[in-house]
């Protein structure tokens, strides 16, 4: 019997996003988990599953056991998990098949990090023993990525542009968002170069923060009386190779795998889509998500895109609530969240009438990618 | 300021040391499969059969990228430098530096290889291949 539709985000809740001086994730995690309790209306006595991202920035040693424990929380199932920021959408499906197999009955998934005022250092990180060419940061792989896909394409930096201005553009609606400044054509290619062909506006901020959901089955939200329960109507992943070079091609991403998986679970096609939370830490990959998943053919995202496509008033919104360009450099809940909001009928930038929104993350530098359809 | 050196393990100083001889190596198993980094197994059959091979050092440029940006202070005073990702005849891929312009790199042009020295160590840098060839 198919998942679909009987799994729900019941609870969201997160921290305020940016510079949080004197911050340690583990805090982090324990309000935006008690924020996500309280938005579904449960106590914390019910949840016996916590599945917890690793913070990017610090890897520490069996650190689901730690926020567990700062929750005051004995749960029967979870732990720490480290795919980047496909790891959220990973943990909310990994929550969903432990409950289907009666291993546990309310989830938290919950993801914090302090990279903004701690240490970023991780993302600018000798790549291997390719460090001797200056192969460094997690930028200069994505900009690897980018480069090609304009050689292949002809992709121009408008495409770029148009996805960068989507995520400012909303972000400068939200009051929670870190970057409230609106951006255009003109501004974008004015924007400095961090590595050619990336400008700073392609590239995702650097927050701190937390963010939180709980996860349980519809039945379950019914009987605990969960005022606006959203329930999961499909779910998919895939996985690459850790290193650039290892991958036949630079120009494709594991949105095709995931993307494939999620709409099958749901029955569903791209142009059933309302709205979108794309993962947005670099332009480039909102436009091969795109691709990825079908919304236009292979290289043709540039077109896809212009005149306000994917702003909102156009053919598909995209990161309504400012994504990573704009909201929270966060890896990926605050699509989740947005997500939610946006079935809820409670999203600042609302769709009017959206039945289904699709949230998209991704790991590392396209190692993992992971699809989410939401109904309402 | 020292640049970042490679750390050779067991598995990848023939790699390193061959450079130094002017030479760049991959592995290449029973199977057909050739591949880098090295590794004690075939990625492609998983068998200990893996024979290091000289490779004619032509290629193809991938991809490439230009930092403004030095994550390691040993780079900042080679700003604007670039890295490229070269694939060779022989299958496999590799990072590098071109050590052409960057205005004059063009996607899947052809490449040759340039050994070159940075203080102790050799690595193994790419050329725009003559237009004769």
């Amino acid at each position: 019997m198919s998942l679909s539709g009987r799994y729900v985000i019941a609870g969201i809740g997160h921290t305020a996003f940016g510079k949080l001086p004197g911050s340690d994730t583990v805090s982090l995690n324990v309000e935006a988990c008690r924020n996500a309790l309280a938005d579904a209306g449960i106590g914390k006595s019910l949840v016996d599953a916590v599945f917890v991202k690793v913070p990017t920035s610090a890897h520490q040693f069996m650190y689901g056991q730690k926020v567990a424990e700062a929750l005051g929380v004995t749960p029967k199932i979870g732990g720490a998990w480290d795919q980047g920021g496909a790891a959220n959408i990973m943990l909310l499906s990994f929550a969903i098949m432990a409950i289907e197999a009666g291993q546990c009955d309310v989830a938290l998934v919950c993801y914090a990090d302090n990279p903004r005022t701690g240490n970023r250092a991780v993302y600018g990180r000798p790549r291997g023993e390719d460090a001797a060419y200056g192969w460094f940061s997690t930028a200069a792989g994505y900009a690897m990525i980018q480069r090609r896909h304009m050689i292949e394409y002809g992709t121009k930096p408008e495409a770029f542009a148009a996805v960068a201005m989507a995520s400012r553009n909303h972000g400068a609606d939200n009051p929670d968002a870190q970057l409230r400044a609106p951006l255009d054509v003109e501004r974008y290619m004015k924007s400095p170069w961090i590595v050619d062909p990336l400008r700073r506006d392609d590239c995702a901020l650097v927050s701190d923060g937390g963010a939180a959901l709980v996860v349980m089955s519809a039945q379950r939200a019914r009987e605990l009386g969960v005022a606006q329960p959203v329930p999961v109507l499909g779910f998919g992943h895939g996985q690459t190779s850790f290193e650039l070079p290892q991958r036949a091609t630079l120009t494709s991403t594991e949105a095709v795998t995931a993307g494939q998986a999620a709409f099958a679970m749901a029955g569903l096609k791209p142009k059933d889509v309302d709205v979108a939370q794309l993962y947005d830490c670099f332009t480039i990959t909102v436009l091969m998500t795109l691709e990825d998943y079908g919304f236009c053919r292979k290289g043709e995202a540039g077109a896809f895109v212009a005149g306000g496509a994917i702003e909102i008033g156009g053919r598909l919104p995209v990161n309504t609530s400012g994504g990573l360009l704009s909201e929270t450099g966060m890896p990926g809940l605050q699509l989740v969240m947005e997500g939610v909001r946006q079935m809820r009928g409670t999203a600042r930038l609302q769709v009017p009438g959206a039945k289904v929104c699709l949230v998209s993350n991704q790991g590392g530098t396209m190692h993992t990618h992971s699809t989410l359809l939401l109904g309402n | 300021m020292e640049m970042p050196k490679p750390e050779p393990t067991e598995l990848s100083r023939p790699f390193w040391d061959a450079l130094r001889e002017g030479h760049l190596v991959f592995q290449r198993c029973a199977c057909g499969h050739a591949f880098l980094p090295a590794r004690r197994l075939c990625p492609a059959c998983l068998q200990p059969s893996v024979r290091w091979e000289r490779a004619s050092g032509d290629g193809r440029l991938v991809s490439w990228v230009v930092y403004h940006t030095a994550y390691h202070p040993a780079f900042e005073s080679r700003l604007p430098y670039n890295v490229a990702l070269v694939e060779l005849d022989e299958g496999p891929r590799l990072l590098t530096n071109m050590v052409d312009p960057h205005e004059r790199l063009r996607g899947d042009a052809r490449v040759a290889l340039k050994v070159e020295w940075e203080g102790e160590m050799a690595l193994a840098r790419f050329q725009l291949a003559a237009p004769s060839r």
